[in-house]
Parts: C-alpha cells; sequence; structure tokens
C-alpha cells in the first residue's frame, strides 16, 4: 500500500481524535485547534487529489485485519478526494469568516464544546464521503445528526432552540426512515458493504425481476435521505434553523451537512444499486418531480421574506431541488450536473450567509431589507461577496451557476420530449425568479441610503479575508469550471 | 467523636428500630406543637424566595397560555380550520398507504430464522467459525462489534460522547462552589432534588447495601465483556444506574464527597477513554490495512487477559457509557455535576 493511501483514514481519525481534544481544552486553544485540524485535513485531501489524479485509479482501505464482506472499508477515487478538499475549504473558511459571531453568540465556557461539535461533524463528513460500507454510513448520519442539531442550538435562544427541536424531530424522522431501508436491505442481501451488496444484487436478487421489499428498501433510503437534505415537501424544517442559527452553524448546515447526505446518496445509487435499476424502480421520476417542485415553491416562498437570512435560506430549498432534478434526470451527465451543483451551491450558499450576517452587523445587527439600505457602502468586502454570490445563484456566466445550469440543461437536452419541457421550463421560469429576488437585494444593499446608519460596528479584518478567500474560491469554480467536470466525470468512472 | 457517632446514620437508624415508631410519633407531635406544621421553612428570606419564585412560574405559565392561545387565533377563521381538517385527512390517509405498503413488504421478506435466508452467508459462518481464533474473544458479539466491525463501534461512542456534548451546551449552567448560578438565565441551576422528601431513610439504607453490588456487577460485565455476555455498553449502562441510585439516595452531596464527580474529572475521563480509544484503534487500522505484523496477540482464549484490545476497549467504552448515563441524569435535574 501506498503512503497517501492512508491518507483519508488518517483525516478520518484526526477528526475523532481532535474532538476530545478539543472537549478538555481550554476556550482559546480549543478556537485554534479544529480549524488548524480542518486546515490539515485541507491539505491531505489536496494531496490526495493530486495523487489519485495521476495514479487514475481508486482504491480501497480496510479498516482492520479483516477483508471486505467482513470488516470495515473505506473507499476512495478521485470524486471522493475532490469533494473533500471543496467541503474542508469551505469549512475552514465558515468557521474563520465567523469567528467574531461565534465569540458573541455563544457563551465563553461553551465554545470548545462548539468544537467538539464541529470536529465530529468533520469526521461524520469525511466518512460519508469515503464510506464503502452502508452501516458506518448509518452510525455517522447519526452523527451528523446529532452535531447538526448542537450546531443550530449553540446559540440558546429561544427561536434558535425552536429551530433546533423542529430540526430534530424531522431528522430522526429522516435517520429512521434510512436505517429501515437499511435492515430490510440486509435482510434480502446479507451484505453491508457495497461491492459485495452490488455484486448480490446484480447476480441474485434482480434474476427474477424487482422485488416489492428491494423497491421500498430502495425508496425508504432515499426518502430518509431526502427529508434530511431538505427536499421540497420535507423542507420544512430548513428555513428555522438556517436563519436563526450563529451565522458559521447556517453557512456549515447549508453547504455540508445537507449536502453530505446527498453525496451518501449519489453513493448509494450509483455504487450499490446501479443507475439502471434506480431508473427502473421509478425513484428518478418522484426525485424529479419534487426536485422541481422544491424549485418553484422555493424561490416563490423566498421572494416573499422581509429578511435576508431567511431568504437566502428559501433560496437554498430551489437550489436543492436542482440537484435532485439532476439525479432525477437519470442520466451521466444529470449527475455531473447535481454534483457540480453540490460544490457550486455549497461554496456560493456559506457565503451568502456569511457576509449577509456581515451586513446585518454594520446596519444595526438587523436582517430587514430596509435596514439594509446602503450596507454594501457600510461593508464593502461583505458586499462584494453578496453580489458574487447573487451572481452565481442567478446563473450569470462566470459564475459557478452558470455551468450547473448549462450541465443540466445539456442533460435535458438527452432526456425525451417530456423531461427536457419540463426541465427547460422549469430553468427558465427558476431563472427569472432567483433574478427577482436576488438581484433586488443586491440593488437594496447598494443604494443611497436616507439617513446615516447606526454607527460603531465593524467586522474583523478576519471576515473581510474570509470574505476575500470565499470570492476568490468562487470565481475559481466558475472560469476554471472544465477541470473540476472532467474530474467528476474520471471520479464517476471510477464509481463502477 | 462520639457526638459525630451520636447522630451518624447507622445509630439513627438503630434508634429507630429500637425504640420503634413511638419516638417518630412524639418527634411528630413536638414538631407539631412547635408550630412547624404550619410554617415549614424557618428563615423569612427562604419564605419569600419561594413566594418570588411562585409567582415567576405563575407568570411563566400565562405566558405559555398566551402564546398557546395566540397560535390557535390563527386557525379560526372557517377556511383555514377546513385546510386544516383537510390536510389531517390527507396525512391519515397517507399514513395508512405507507403502513399498507410496509405490512405488504413485511410479507414478501425471507421468513426470519429460516436457514436459507440470505443473512446466513459467508458473513456470519466466518463470524461463528472463526471468530474465536481470529479475534480471540469467546464472547462472538463482543468480537464481533470491537473487531471485525470496530470502525462502527468507534462511531457509536462517538454519538454518546457527542450526545453528552449536546446536553452540556443545551443545559450547562456554570455552578460555584456553594451552588449559586455564575451564568445563565434567570431560574437555572435549581437543584429540583429540593422538593423530594429529603434523607428518606429506607432507600437510603437500601442503596447503601444495593449500590456497591450493582457498581460491582457493572465492572464484572465490563471486564467480562470477552468473555460472557455483556460488555462496556451494557456494563456501563449498570454502573450508571447504580450512581444515579445513589444520587438519589444521598443527593448531590452524598456524591461531590467523591471528587470522581466533578465536571473537571468527567471531561479529562472522557477523553482518556476517547482518546485511548481513537488511538489504539488507529494503530489496530493501520497495521491491518498496510499487512504490518501487530504487537497486540490474542493470548489464551477464556483468560481474563485474553482477545487483544477488545478488554481495554470494553473498559472505555464502559466509562464513556456510565459517565454518559450519569451526566444526563444530573444535567436534566439541575445543570452541572
Amino acid at each position: 500500500m501506498l503512503w497517501w493511501q492512508n491518507l483519508p483514514f488518517f483525516s478520518i481519525m484526526l477528526c475523532i481524535f481532535s474532538a476530545a481534544v478539543c472537549s478538555v481544552l481550554p476556550r482559546r486553544a480549543a478556537r485554534v485547534w479544529a480549524p488548524s485540524v480542518t486546515g490539515i485535513i485541507l491539505v491531505m485531501s489536496v494531496l490526495l487529489t493530486a495523487q489519485v489524479r495521476s495514479c487514475g485509479n481508486s482504491f480501497v482501505f480496510t479498516m482492520g485485519h479483516f477483508p471486505a464482506p467482513w470488516g470495515n472499508e473505506i473507499r476512495a477515487g478521485l470524486l471522493e478526494a475532490v469533494a473533500a478538499c471543496v467541503f474542508f475549504a469551505i469549512m475552514l473558511l465558515s468557521v474563520i469568516a465567523g469567528g467574531e459571531h461565534l465569540s458573541e453568540d455563544i457563551m465563553p465556557d461553551k465554545q470548545n464544546l462548539y468544537c467538539v461539535t464541529l470536529c465530529l461533524a468533520g469526521a461524520a463528513l469525511l466518512v460519508m464521503i469515503y464510506t464503502n460500507d452502508l452501516f458506518t454510513a448509518y452510525v455517522f448520519l447519526e452523527i451528523m445528526t446529532l452535531g447538526a442539531c448542537s450546531l443550530i442550538m449553540a446559540q440558546s435562544r429561544g427561536r434558535t432552540l425552536l429551530a433546533a427541536t423542529r430540526y430534530m424531530i424531522l431528522n430522526l424522522l429522516g435517520s429512521g426512515l434510512f436505517l429501515m431501508g437499511l435492515v430490510l436491505m440486509y435482510g434480502i442481501t446479507g451484505h453491508l458493504l457495497m461491492e459485495p451488496l452490488r455484486e448480490y444484487i446484480d447476480t441474485v436478487l434482480l434474476k427474477d425481476g424487482l422485488s416489492a421489499p428491494f423497491c421500498m428498501s430502495v425508496a425508504l433510503m432515499s426518502t430518509g435521505l431526502a427529508v434530511k437534505s431538505g427536499l421540497f415537501p420535507f423542507h420544512t424544517w430548513l428555513p428555522d434553523s438556517y436563519t436563526y442559527g450563529t451565522p458559521s452553524s447556517a453557512a456549515i448546515l447549508s453547504s455540508l451537512v445537507c449536502k453530505g447526505y446527498i453525496f451518501l446518496l449519489i453513493k448509494i445509487f450509483l455504487r450499490v444499486i446501479g443507475m439502471e435499476t434506480v431508473r427502473r424502480t421509478g425513484i428518478c421520476n418522484v426525485l424529479f418531480v419534487l426536485g422541481a417542485g422544491g424549485i418553484l415553491m422555493g424561490s416563490l416562498t423566498a421572494i416573499q421574506q422581509k429578511d435576508i437570512r431567511r431568504m437566502i435560506s428559501f433560496s437554498s430549498v430551489a437550489q436543492i431541488g436542482y440537484i435532485y432534478m439532476g439525479i432525477g434526470l437519470g442520466s451521466e451527465l444529470g449527475m455531473i450536473g447535481a454534483i457540480f451543483q453540490i460544490f457550486a451551491h455549497g461554496v456560493a450558499k456559506s457565503m451568502l450567509f456569511l457576509s449577509a450576517a456581515g451586513l446585518s452587523r454594520v446596519s444595526g445587527g438587523s436582517g430587514l431589507f430596509h435596514d439594509l439600505r446602503g450596507a454594501g457602502y457600510r461593508c464593502p468586502a461583505a458586499g462584494a461577496a453578496f453580489t458574487v454570490g447573487a451572481f452565481s445563484m442567478t446563473g450569470i456566466p462566470f459564475f459557478g451557476g452558470f455551468i450547473v445550469k448549462v450541465l443540466l440543461s445539456e442533460a435535458a437536452m438527452l432526456a425525451g420530449t417530456f423531461r427536457m419541457t419540463a426541465a427547460l421550463l422549469l430553468l427558465a421560469v427558476s431563472a427569472v425568479l432567483n433574478t427577482l429576488y436576488f438581484l433586488k437585494t443586491v440593488i437594496t444593499l447598494y443604494r443611497a441610503q436616507d439617513e446615516p446608519a447606526a454607527q460603531g460596528a465593524h467586522v474583523s479584518s478576519a471576515f473581510k479575508w474570509g470574505m476575500c478567500c470565499f470570492i476568490a474560491l468562487n470565481m475559481t469554480l466558475g472560469i476554471f469550471s472544465q477541470p473540476v467536470v472532467t474530474a467528476i466525470r474520471m471520479g464517476l468512472s471510477m464509481f463502477d | 467523636m462520639k457526638k459525630k457517632n451520636e447522630n451518624s446514620r447507622p445509630r439513627r437508624f438503630e434508634k429507630w428500630v429500637v425504640k420503634g415508631s413511638a419516638a417518630l410519633d412524639r418527634h411528630l407531635m413536638r414538631e407539631l406543637e412547635a408550630g412547624v406544621g404550619e410554617k415549614p421553612f424557618e428563615s423569612e428570606r427562604i419564605v419569600r424566595r419561594e413566594e418570588h419564585r411562585e409567582e415567576m412560574r405563575a407568570r411563566a405559565w400565562l405566558n405559555e397560555r398566551l402564546i398557546y392561545i395566540k397560535l390557535h387565533e390563527r386557525m379560526r377563521t372557517k377556511g383555514e380550520r377546513r385546510i386544516h381538517a383537510v390536510y389531517m385527512l390527507l396525512a391519515t390517509f397517507a399514513v395508512i398507504l405507507i403502513i399498507g405498503a410496509l405490512l405488504y413488504t413485511v410479507s414478501q421478506m425471507p421468513p426470519s430464522g429460516s436457514p436459507d435466508a440470505p443473512a446466513f452467508n459467508t458473513v456470519a459462518e466466518r463470524y461463528i467459525e472463526n471468530g474465536l481464533e481470529e479475534t480471540g474473544a469467546v464472547n462472538i458479539v463482543a468480537g464481533m462489534i470491537l473487531d471485525y466491525r470496530a470502525f462502527d463501534t468507534l462511531g457509536e461512542s462517538n454519538v454518546l460522547f457527542l450526545a453528552i456534548c449536546s446536553v452540556l451546551l443545551l443545559l450547562r449552567v456554570k455552578l460555584d462552589r456553594k451552588g449559586g448560578v455564575v451564568e445563565g438565565p434567570p431560574g437555572s441551576g435549581e437543584d429540583d432534588l429540593r422538593y423530594e422528601p429529603q434523607d428518606d431513610m429506607i432507600l437510603q439504607n437500601l442503596a447503601d447495601v444495593l449500590v456497591p453490588f450493582i457498581l460491582l456487577l457493572g465492572l464484572y460485565i465490563v471486564f467480562n465483556g470477552h468473555l460472557s455476555p455483556g460488555g462496556g455498553f451494557s456494563g456501563g449502562a449498570v454502573m450508571g444506574a447504580g450512581l444515579i441510585l445513589y444520587v438519589n439516595a444521598h443527593g448531590y452531596s452524598g456524591t461531590r464527597r467523591f471528587r470522581l464527580f466533578s465536571y473537571g474529572m468527567f471531561r479529562w475521563a472522557t477523553f482518556a477513554a476517547l482518546a485511548f480509544y481513537a488511538m489504539s484503534k488507529c494503530y489496530s487500522f493501520f497495521t491491518g490495512a498496510n499487512h504490518l505484523k501487530s504487537i497486540v496477540g490474542t493470548g489464551t482464549a477464556g483468560s481474563i487477559f485474553s482477545a487483544g484490545l477488545i478488554l481495554p476497549l470494553n473498559i472505555c467504552v464502559g466509562f464513556v457509557v456510565a459517565f454518559t448515563m450519569y451526566g444526563f441524569y444530573t444535567l436534566f435535574r439541575k445543570g452541572d455535576f
């Protein structure tokens, strides 16, 4: 085994170990430790990406002395490595840029507990990316749920507690459905690891057509993960938890936690069940329709909002709709579009949440649009970041969102008349709606203010630097999209 | 020295047994004559505090009531009530549909316990036939969760750790030495054991007899986890239950006498257990994946020091579970250790 094949394993264990360390460190040390660990993992993931790319093959890492059907395994290919890079870059920037808000929002003696949560959420994210075992995925899905819940309620106010309760109830429902699907799958196959499972499904289970338990299991797992990632009719937990948590939590929840679940779903579809079989079960159609509903309802609700963070939350519902629409198209191109959307939306949405927090900070702590007039002049970094994020979300060329729309419409063209019409119509309508609410906000931010706003609140230099890095990351993803798309395509081909 | 002995619990208990209930009756009569019955608290200050609390509670209740009314006022218009009714109807229909689908699915599953079920394959076969030889654990379940699939169990113990961290994040209020609140919202940090009967002699004496045995049983389950049914999770739960029983009988002053039960101690013990767990499994996974020789052997099957890492890992898990259970209990009752 080559040295770099140990990197995914070490990054997971480092996260788990540093969670335990953070619980005993003093507050300041923990606040330094957690971002540094994130940074180290980012460096390790970049190294891994370079090595996997030059080697051109995925590899399996046995967790212990026992090989595939008996022991746990993790697996890494190009797609996993790239996902880890993007996710941990977002996490690092979110924690750094939101640091000032963290110090204010969370009681001092609880900040190291927040760092514990952060490390364990990172570990869960890594495991969901790398795992080759469905039950390991479930265990770390639980960690992710609990971690996300305490990220929301770390700032103990009435609204956050309500949001966390709501989050907990719906997400536990999602976990329960996923577990039921997993149990059914184990009952009819007797395997938990992905490769033996795929082999058994292909050779034995599908010989005499689709059986009811198999379809039910796939449906339960998809529904569970859809509930947890906030797909349209199950999105009711989403706006509150994104709006009232501390900005770093909102950024991490919207860009990483949700995306981790979707990544796991894609992995299950492609590696365990096989896209051909998924199409045959008809789940693609359901996901397509729900994704379409999410795009419309999310945008329509976002237009009605008066609070900037609430508007961004509802726009998340719409953007997650895009991802599920891409998966629902059922083709390779649609999948590439969905995965690119995971990255592009993750990078843009975390930036939007943090810049919105910065903008309301210089506007006397209010997030209402009429208080935000001229906020772009009071905090230029946050204003620029919000503008870039808004351009990306509306799909203007040279930004990430544009590439997603190109990929999705390309996939739609090849998907048959009905789907093509539906998908293209949706893309058109949602482009108009996105423009309506995002550009309206940008114009509000740069309107001349009538009276001088409350002075005194400034943003820290860490926030400004974080915003600059976020802008750079977004522009890079938008302008140099071709290498990323190629990497996703290569990574998907490594899945089989 | 003598005076101290006079009031010790065994002495009081002895007096109670010897003199019978007549002594208790006399005590009660004396208290009634002194007017304690009408005024349960000696000091005016405590009375005022209680009244203030009562008032706060009433106000909080009124607030809650108002919010409730406000929420339900929204449903007063006819159209909204109709929508609500349709929603309930649809929800019921959906739930019945899902129940039906799941029941149908279960009827199509391979019968449970049948030898032809797909779950009885090479995986289970190797666990049962080679488990003892490969892991050194007589208890196959322990071998499975702490050796074959140890990564999942590492995740599970971190779920518990994260759960207690979340509860700490949510409920912990910083208390000073005397039990006053240092920071936190007003009304937090109230020790609700105060409202329960104090010094319940039956409970205390039973707890004194039972708790050592419960703790011993817990330790036995943990230490013998690789040889007999049990292990860290079940043993830890037993130990946690024993500690909770002791707190119920003697109050927090009873447990605080041991320096073990403080927030600092809790943090360091959990840290030690989890860090050891992570490090040792890191070593084991690393050697396994890179096909290196591990220095941890399996030992003689059946002896207490065997089965490699399973015994120390069971101990770690046991401590984490016991502390988590005790921590949940105290945090939910008063917000600190």
